[in-house]
């Protein structure tokens, strides 16, 4: 081989690997100005205390408890019926049947689809069609249901996170080996059993997988709520389903963009940053672990 | 075991192997089947909806009176909302009260010069002026697609050639033990949150790039686009990755077996095999940036203007949506056009989401086997 070649080939691999270790280099730029921004900021307090003196002081702590809130109720919805759509995918749909692929590509739909349009969906959908429907029938026109609240903002979420679970619970399902469910079909068993008593057992991990995932996404996504429930301030918590509710991610847009001292909330908000970003790390990082366990059981 | 064998009859005739019907086997299947068609349901209602709130502007005489008596009801300002629960928080609350109260006044005051307005809009729509907030409120959405489609190249050619390049070399070159590493790591930024990407840009990479460039307006489309290219590259890197892999071996060995050094045959067989997929990623990279909100919001600058300047402002159509909705009154001629700016956002992003699906799958398979 020549010379030249053989410079070429170095450099060429010398650009792939500059791109791949550039990548990694922006990432851990982007963890350590975050963690320096927020660590004095960050203590006990700050998560546990309410905003003060018009959030320029003061914690987080109904945006923490906002955002938690928000991804029980969403996975309440969107975990059973992303984890159902998956066992109709691997278990009853045939994988060439018309239905199963338009299900399938409905689904890569719904991954794909910019945020945002979830938020114009449930403000059009869930707050002026079934909210003002709802009140127009069962409150006599009386506004309650028809206006931004957490569970319209929940139930948006849950749409966008929808894929996310079925595609975890999907491959989750596949590494239950065939063996199981022909012994257990053998023995009797109807396939509705079979599906109950091995398949669902077998993909518990997927089902949690899928569910952290949805929730990390779920908690860092902040466009589907900018018009659907999410609130500037708030001085109680949300007791009920109809209430606003505060968030971290946009909490960290407003303090950012809107608020009317940005400086000197600084620390504030990368300390708010650092806590969004640490719990959709150790989320995703749980879910990887998992993850990888179950492809190594699968193989 | 002696229930079972009396249960079933030792004789197997026709009767006793035929598939007996059970209730809970057939409402399981049922309802299994139909909660998997929920997910088409939902994307119908997308479109359902989000097009529904954009006829008032192609129909807006029919919906006028309608519209007033809604109106009245459905204020969306976020006050009355919570109620006597912000009390603190009134300042900021105030302003967008009387935002919305101006605005609704005006509605009601200048009832006729408005709906005149009205008749101009679907004209305005290809105007060069984004100017919904005025006494001639003006609609035209060149600004923001020419806003969008400037950040969407920009971080696309920031993007596509750097997630390419890194997905090669774990594909082709890294060691085992270093693409276990480079590959979790990429898709660990997958699950940044766009907002944190987006606070990033504004507060750090801004000022950076403003110190090396020396431009003016501190936040520009070349720093949106930086950004939106970090939300870009785990995409466009997980894909094109699989993408090379999936390519059979028997073409690299082939490749090796025939004197190619290894950096040649990534570069031209395993490469060129898999730009199906590589375009595919890079499709579904646009239509990422290309819906992207967060980020458009807090790094772009926002400000609607047609220019080839980099490093000017710029406001995107997501952005858009996500600034001005939440100020909106339900109704509005204004309300219409940002679900119409939704519904362009959609259709752009399905018909991408389609391209990649259909063309690129069916090219890939053929490919490979050999057709």
């Amino acid at each position: 081989m020549s010379k030249k070649n053989k410079i070429i080939g170095t450099l060429f691999i010398g650009t792939t690997a500059f791109s791949a270790f550039l990548i990694i280099a922006i990432i851990l730029v982007m963890l350590i100005v975050i963690i320096i921004g927020g660590k004095d900021t960050f203590s006990w307090e700050f998560l546990t205390s309410f905003p003060k003196d018009g959030m320029m002081k003061g914690g987080i702590f109904p945006a923490i408890y906002g955002t938690a809130l928000l991804v029980v109720i969403m996975s309440v919805a969107a975990v059973p019926f992303g984890a159902i759509t998956a066992i109709y995918l691997t278990e009853y749909a045939r994988e060439t049947s018309v239905l199963a692929q338009t299900i399938r590509f409905a689904v890569r739909t719904l991954a794909t689809v910019p945020s945002i349009i979830f938020g114009l969906f449930g403000l059009g959908f869930f707050i002026k069609f079934v909210g003002g429907g709802m009140d127009n029938i069962f409150l006599g026109g009386q506004l309650k249901w028809g206006q931004p609240n957490i569970l319209w903002a929940s139930l948006t979420m849950s749409l966008l996170t929808l894929p996310v679970v079925i595609v975890s619970v999907e491959e989750a399902i596949r590494t239950v080996p065939r063996e199981m469910r022909e012994a257990s079909l053998a023995l009797g068993a109807t396939k509705w059993e079979t599906i109950r008593r091995i398949v669902i057992p077998g993909s518990r991990s997927g089902i949690m997988t899928g569910t952290i995932l949805a929730v990390s996404r779920g908690a860092g996504e902040v466009a589907p709520i900018l018009f659907t429930g999410a609130a500037y301030y708030l001085a109680t918590l949300p007791t009920s389903l109809s209430d606003q509710f505060m968030n971290l991610g946009y909490h960290i847009y407003i303090m950012a963009t809107q608020s009317a001292n940005v400086d000197q909330t600084l620390p504030i908000q990368f300390a708010t940053t650092l806590v969004l970003l640490m719990l959709t790390f150790m989320l995703n990082l749980t879910a990887v672990i998992i993850r990888s366990r179950l492809r190594k059981k699968a193989k | 075991m002696d229930n079972l064998i009396e249960n079933k009859g030792f004789v197997f005739s026709k009767e006793s192997l035929r598939k007996k019907f059970r209730w809970s086997e057939f409402l399981s299947e049922k309802i299994i089947s139909g909660v998997a068609f929920l997910s088409i349901t939902i994307i119908v209602l997308i479109f359902v909806f989000v097009f529904r709130e954009t006829l008032p502007i192609f129909h807006h005489k029919k919906e006028t009176v309608k519209i007033e008596s809604v109106q009245k009801q459905e204020q969306y300002g976020g006050a009355e909302a919570s109620g006597p629960t912000n009390a603190s928080g009134q300042e900021q609350y105030g302003v967008t009260t009387t935002d919305t109260m101006m605005i609704e006044n005006q509605a009601r005051v200048e009832d006729t010069v408005v709906h005149e307005a009205d008749e101009a809009t679907v004209k305005s729509l290809i105007g060069k002026e984004w100017l919904p907030v005025s006494d001639r409120p003006r609609y035209g959405l060149i600004p923001l697609l020419v806003g969008t489609l400037k950040i969407t190249l920009l971080a696309i050619l920031f993007a596509a050639p750097i997630a390419i390049l890194a997905a090669l070399f774990s594909a082709a070159f890294a060691p085992p033990w270093l693409r276990e590493i480079i590959k979790p790591a990429i898709e660990l930024l997958a699950g940044f949150p766009s907002v944190v990407i987006g606070f990033f840009a504004l507060m750090v990479m801004a000022s950076f790039f403003q110190d090396i460039f020396g431009y003016d307006t501190r936040l520009n489309a070349f720093v949106g686009g930086i950004a939106m290219a970090l939300a870009a590259i785990p995409i466009i890197y997980t894909i094109t990755e699989d993408a090379l892999t999936a390519v059979p071996r028997s073409y690299t060995e082939a490749s090796l077996a025939l004197g190619a050094s290894r950096w040649q045959t990534a570069l031209f067989v395993t490469l060129p095999a898999a730009t199906p997929g590589i375009f595919a990623a890079v499709l579904l990279g646009v239509g990422r940036v290309f819906g992207e909100t967060m980020i458009a919001l807090m790094a772009t600058g926002n400000a609607a203007m047609i220019s080839a300047n980099p490093f000017e402002s710029v406001r995107t159509l997501a952005a858009t949506i996500g600034a001005e909705m939440a100020e909106v009154v339900f109704g509005d001629t204004h309300y219409s056009v940002l679900f119409l700016i939704g519904s362009l956002l959609f259709i752009f992003t399905f018909g991408l989401n389609a391209l990649a699906e259909f063309y690129v799958k069916g090219k890939l398979v053929k490919r490979f086997q050999g057709k």
